[in-house]
């Protein structure tokens, strides 16, 4: 596991407050907005420099809106994005203009789930990669192709692939390509939405690794967006779970799989499969119905239905994320009085 | 877990040498290759706009000429000789030239004995290329330029149908690429805009669109020719047939610019290309329409035949243009009563050539919508 240096331990280098995104329903002829979806619904992150941050939960939860959010693909419906830069200042992300928005577009990268979708079929690796770098550098065409070439060195593919398109390529090693377009300038934090989960179990481990490689070489900070709770725990060293729009637990990954807070987290890590099977396995359990739909949010807990420790005070008043042990969050009333199992060290 | 599995060496597998080399409109090519109809089709297209292009020489006569001793001459086919002593010889064979004792009227007959010699580059009525170049040589032709030969046949006026059908290819063809030019342009406009930037723009256009694809094509033609001035030239008349043609032709391309726009812009390379700092101009013109322009090209093809069509079918009806222009419409128009047809078949002939050439432009269109997205699984 990445070990930061003990002074960066504490610098956040992006923090999020109330970060919100409502998805309109249209409908009709004119489009009226009939209602929303709360896909985002007031969400505090704090990522720490150098660390690698993981966002949980299950499909639809919102963790891609809100990794696409501190990107600016997604326009924030409210909430401050404070981003940490190099000198010390701090800039809310979510207020800036697009012209304004671009020096941090460089310092701020994303890796795509989807290695097909996410490269243009009718370009070739050099123009692909390079891209980037010819717009914000300005960079002469020779000075690109060695930079590009480097960049495929490093992500382990072979400069002579320059001039190739990218159909000819498998998806790991389209990964690799879309991971050295998000290198390609030297960012800071880089946020990796479901990066290995379109790829073979295989070739999972290699990109991983790919990843620890490039984040130990060059001090960067992962937000490690995934629903698989296995590769979190390999790859992150704290985990937010989100369950419809919010974030209902924090904590460091191995406290967090080891002692978990919220009766969410414990059911999702009861669905991990255990690494030794001599062992007894734990009980799976089973969550009743399907996750709540985030444009009708259930009162009080958007948990309650689903949840084994419900009671009444859970259906009308909604938990606060709060702080149980230190450096542990959850958002559960009896969150610390629950005895809940988690996953037995490995 | 997959976590204790080995550190791999940071070289990612070999592949075929060769793979990804090939650009994406070699990749097009090499699907579209596989249509052997398609192909074929292509060929004919070729040819035809070939032969529009000099149609002049290609004409064995001008398309005006008129000649009243062979008025509904029927077609004189061409015949080789081999016997002559110096060398292969092509001929046709002559008329000879009787009244009708009651009506009048020429007829006239095949006579096997006569030959009249046919050579290449012959002399005959004089033209400007390109309204240019004055010169009158032609393809083919009798070789005693005094003595006409009419390879498909006279109309009434004893024109030659062969050299007509040449000449209203010209027409028949440009039309159908300048309407759809101007649907193009139209077309990418305002789908362009409406699929970039939707909402209220694209909420608007929508409705326009609907509103005119609501309306019955035909009867929209009919009151839009009617109400062209007669007294236009052949030239104004020309545009103006065009235009009426392309208000039409432009929705069906608007739409698809747009639900490729529409599609585009939720791509994760068109948003990567947002993220890697690309301005606007960029994303659409090195992005998007480049992922487009297979289609746009593939519906164009689809859309000229329709044009072609829809220009014969107003010619026909004398809505379109009108002699002395010549366009395969205004052919069709000399073939319209049942006895013209009964003593003179090969007026139809410049059928034969509109379901030719609209064969083959289908099936180019098709060869094309179907290889359009080399990268589809
Ligand atoms: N562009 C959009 N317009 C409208 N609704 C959207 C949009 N994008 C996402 N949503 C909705 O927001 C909710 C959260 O989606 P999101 O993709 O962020 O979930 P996720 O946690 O990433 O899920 P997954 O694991 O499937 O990727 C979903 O209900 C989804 O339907
Ligand atoms: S607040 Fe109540 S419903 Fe929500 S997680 Fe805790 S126990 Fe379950
Ligand atoms: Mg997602």
């Amino acid at each position: 596991m990445t070990t930061p240096l003990a002074s960066r331990e504490d610098t956040a280098l992006l923090e999020t407050r109330g970060l919100t995104k409502h998805f309109p329903i249209r409908r009709g002829l004119l489009g009226r907005t009939v209602g929303q979806v709360r896909a985002v619904d007031g969400v505090d992150l704090r990522i720490r420099s150098g660390r690698t941050v993981a966002l949980v939960g299950e499909s639809g939860c919102g963790k891609s809106t809100l990794g696409r959010c501190l990107l600016r693909v997604y326009e924030p419906t409210s909430g401050e994005i404070r981003y940490h830069r190099p000198d010390g200042g701090v800039v809310d992300l979510a207020a800036l203009g697009e012209r304004a928005l671009k020096p941090y577009r460089s310092e701020i990268r994303l890796i795509f789930q989807d290695p097909f979708a996410s490269l243009n079929p009718r370009m070739t690796l050099l123009q692909i990669v390079g891209e980037p770098l010819r717009v914000n550098l300005g960079l002469s065409a020779a000075e690109t192709e060695e930079r590009v070439a480097d960049l495929l060195r490093r992500v382990g593919l072979r400069p002579e692939y320059l001039h190739r398109y990218p159909n000819a390529f498998s998806g790991g090693q389209r990964q690799r390509v879309g991971i050295a377009r998000a290198l390609a300038l030297a960012p800071r934090l880089v946020v990796a939405d479901e990066a290995v989960s379109a790829l073979d179990v295989s070739i999972r481990a290699q990109i991983l690794n790919l990843l620890k490689d490039i984040q130990e070489e060059s001090d960067l900070t992962y937000l490690f967006i995934s629903h698989d709770l296995g590769v979190v725990e390999y790859m992150a060293d704290e985990v937010s779970v989100m369950y419809v729009g919010r974030v209902v637990e924090t904590g460091d990954t191995d406290d967090l799989y080891g002692r978990p807070l919220h009766p969410y987290t414990e059911a999702l890590l009861s669905a991990v499969p255990d690494p030794d099977p001599s062992r007894r396995r734990r009980e799976r359990i089973v969550l009743k119905g399907e996750v709540a739909d985030p444009s009708r949010i259930p009162a009080g807990c958007p948990f309650h239905p689903r949840c084994f420790y419900a009671e009444d005070r859970c259906r009308t008043e909604i938990p606060a994320l709060r702080e149980i042990r230190p450096g542990r969050t959850a958002a559960c009333h009896f969150a610390g009085e629950l005895d809940l199992k988690g996953v037995e060290e490995s | 877990m997959l976590m204790q599995s080995e550190h791999t060496s940071p070289q990612a597998d070999d592949f075929d040498p060769e793979a990804g080399r090939a650009s994406p409109w070699r990749l097009v090519w090499r699907k579209f290759r596989k249509h052997k109809l398609a192909v074929a089709g292509a060929i004919v297209m070729l040819f035809a706009y070939f032969v529009v292009a000099f149609a002049e020489i290609l004409a064995p006569g001008s398309p005006s000429a008129v000649d009243e001793r062979h008025t509904y001459a029927p077609p004189q086919l061409v015949q080789v000789d081999l016997s002559w002593d110096n060398g292969v010889q092509l001929y046709v064979n002559g008329f000879r030239t009787e009244r009708d004792p009651e009506t009048f009227e020429q007829i006239h007959t095949i006579d096997p004995r006569q030959r009249v010699p046919i050579t290449f580059f012959a002399r005959g009525d004089s033209y400007h290329m390109w309204g240019l170049i004055p010169w009158d040589r032609h393809l083919i032709g009798s070789a005693d330029p005094a003595q006409k030969v009419y390879f498909l046949g006279t109309d009434r006026a004893g024109r030659d149908v062969f050299s007509r059908i040449i000449h209203g290819a010209r027409v028949s063809l440009s039309i159908g690429l300048i309407g759809v030019a101007v649907s193009f342009v139209l077309g990418l406009f305002f789908g362009g805009i409406s699929g970039y930037y939707s909402g209220v723009p694209d909420t608007i256009i929508q409705r326009i669109i609907e509103f005119l694809m609501a309306i019955p094509t035909l009867p929209l033609w009919l009151a839009l020719s009617a109400a062209v001035p007669s007294d236009w030239g052949p030239l104004m008349r020309y545009f103006a047939i065009t235009t009426i043609l392309s208000v039409i032709g432009w929705t069906g391309l608007a739409r698809v610019v747009r639900g490729r726009f529409l599609s585009l812009r939720e791509e994760d390379f068109v948003v990567a290309a947002r993220l890697d700092g690309c301005g606007r101009g960029r994303i659409i013109f090195r992005h998007m329409v480049p992922s487009m322009s297979s289609h746009v090209i593939a519906s164009l093809t689809m859309a000229v035949p329709g044009m072609i069509l829809a220009e014969t079918a107003l010619s026909f009806l004398g809505l379109g243009l009108q002699s002395p222009a010549v366009s395969w419409g205004v052919l069709l128009q000399e073939a319209q009563n049942i006895r013209a047809v009964e003593t003179a078949p090969w007026l139809l002939i410049p059928g034969v050539a509109v379901l030719v050439t609209v064969l083959a432009m289908n099936f180019v269109g098709d060869g094309l919508r179907d290889s359009a997205d080399p990268y589809k699984q």
